[in-house]
């Protein structure tokens, strides 16, 4: 076998030094995270700390989508983004922070509404797609183009002072957001951050523990999150960790055979 | 009669407004502890009025309605989130 190419200059080198000498990344971690290509979508509480710690850990190609602008009412918890840059597309916003972070990696800003014609074209060919928007439809759509596609989707949800977090992959084993959650509830049931309220902190709290399975997943260190979600309930800090596997006869992945994690 | 504790989450903890709750029940499966919650008062009846979309884990693994609740310490009610 012959070793990779040198990847870095030196001042990639001293800027990835803390996560070399990790055991679990490591120099051969740290080049997967440079080779890797990431879909974010949503550049709002949860897109933020996920953006900025993807791009400071040097994750090499970062694909961010979201057609927001970025208002004064975001910046209670959205910290990429930036007094100076409100009615700014938050995309643009969100690649002026990162170019600030790290000028090594690549961040692609995408302007506009997911849209399913958009994901088939957008999620094919990712290491991993980010899930960090808002409203359930699109989750739904972006599972089913990430099922389609065999990429594994990290999705993370928040709500007034809780969130939950998991690894969808029904291509090794692991359920798809329609084996979990098939049943989309009423709009009335499901307050957006407008009308219920979200503490600041907590985007940045469950963004950051997606940054974390992120990279993870990138470097393949640990355990990963597949067929399991965590919800985190930070007023009570009434905290779970729930085993959960594929349902039989799930409309989205119940075709796709999937192999051992 | 066996005791069980109930966590909720998201919309059925803001409704019911507790995080957990121990409770002494016959209940058979999870529909009938259910339906044994929501006649308790007005906040419970309030959050199991649609429960469609809640999905509940038994000792921390995921179940579905139907499942007895034979020898089970813990019931977690959670639906869906969306924000981001
Ligand atoms: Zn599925």
């Amino acid at each position: 076998m012959t070793a990779p190419a040198p990847l870095y200059s030196d001042d990639e080198l001293q800027r990835y030094a803390r996560h070399i000498v990790l055991r679990e990344i490591g120099g051969p971690g740290q080049a997967r995270l440079k080779r890797a290509n990431v879909l974010v979508i949503g550049a709002g509480g949860l897109g933020a700390p996920v953006l900025m710690y993807l791009a400071a850990a040097g994750v090499g190609r970062i694909t961010v989508v979201d057609d927001d602008m970025v208002s004064v009412s975001n910046l209670q918890r959205q910290v990429i983004h930036a007094q100076d840059r409100i009615g700014m597309p938050k995309v643009e916003s969100a690649r002026i922070a990162v170019a600030g972070i790290n000028p090594f990696v690549t961040l692609t800003p995408v302007a506009e509404r997911l849209d399913a014609a958009r994901a088939a074209v957008l999620v094919p060919g990712r290491d991993l797609v980010i899930d960090a928007t808002d409203d359930l439809q699109t989750r739904h759509m972006l599972n089913a183009a990430c099922v389609a596609a065999g990429v594994p989707l990290l999705s993370g949800a928040i709500s007034q002072w809780e969130g939950q977090m998991t690894l969808y992959d029904p291509a090794r084993s692991a359920p798809c957001l329609a084996c979990l959650f098939p049943v989309i509830p009423p709009a009335e049931l499901l307050p957006t951050c407008a009308a219920a309220g979200v503490m600041g902190a907590l985007p940045g709290i469950v963004g950051s523990m997606m940054a974390a399975e992120a990279i993870k997943e990138l470097t393949g260190a640990g355990r990963s999150l597949r067929g399991r979600l965590v919800i985190q309930d930070v007023l009570w800090g009434e905290n779970r960790e729930i085993a959960v596997s594929r349902r039989d006869g799930c409309p989205v992945c119940g075709h796709i055979h999937g192999t051992a994690a | 009669m066996q005791s069980i504790d109930i966590l909720y989450f998201a919309w059925l903890r803001e409704r019911i407004d507790q995080p957990r709750e121990r409770i002494e029940t016959a209940a058979a499966t999870v529909a009938d502890l259910v339906a044994e919650l929501a006649a308790r008062d007005a906040r419970h009846a309030a959050a199991f009025a649609d429960p469609t979309a809640i999905r509940v884990a038994l000792d921390q693994s995921l179940a579905d309605f139907a499942a007895p609740l034979t020898g089970v310490r813990e019931v977690a009610f959670f639906p869906p989130m969306t924000g981001g």
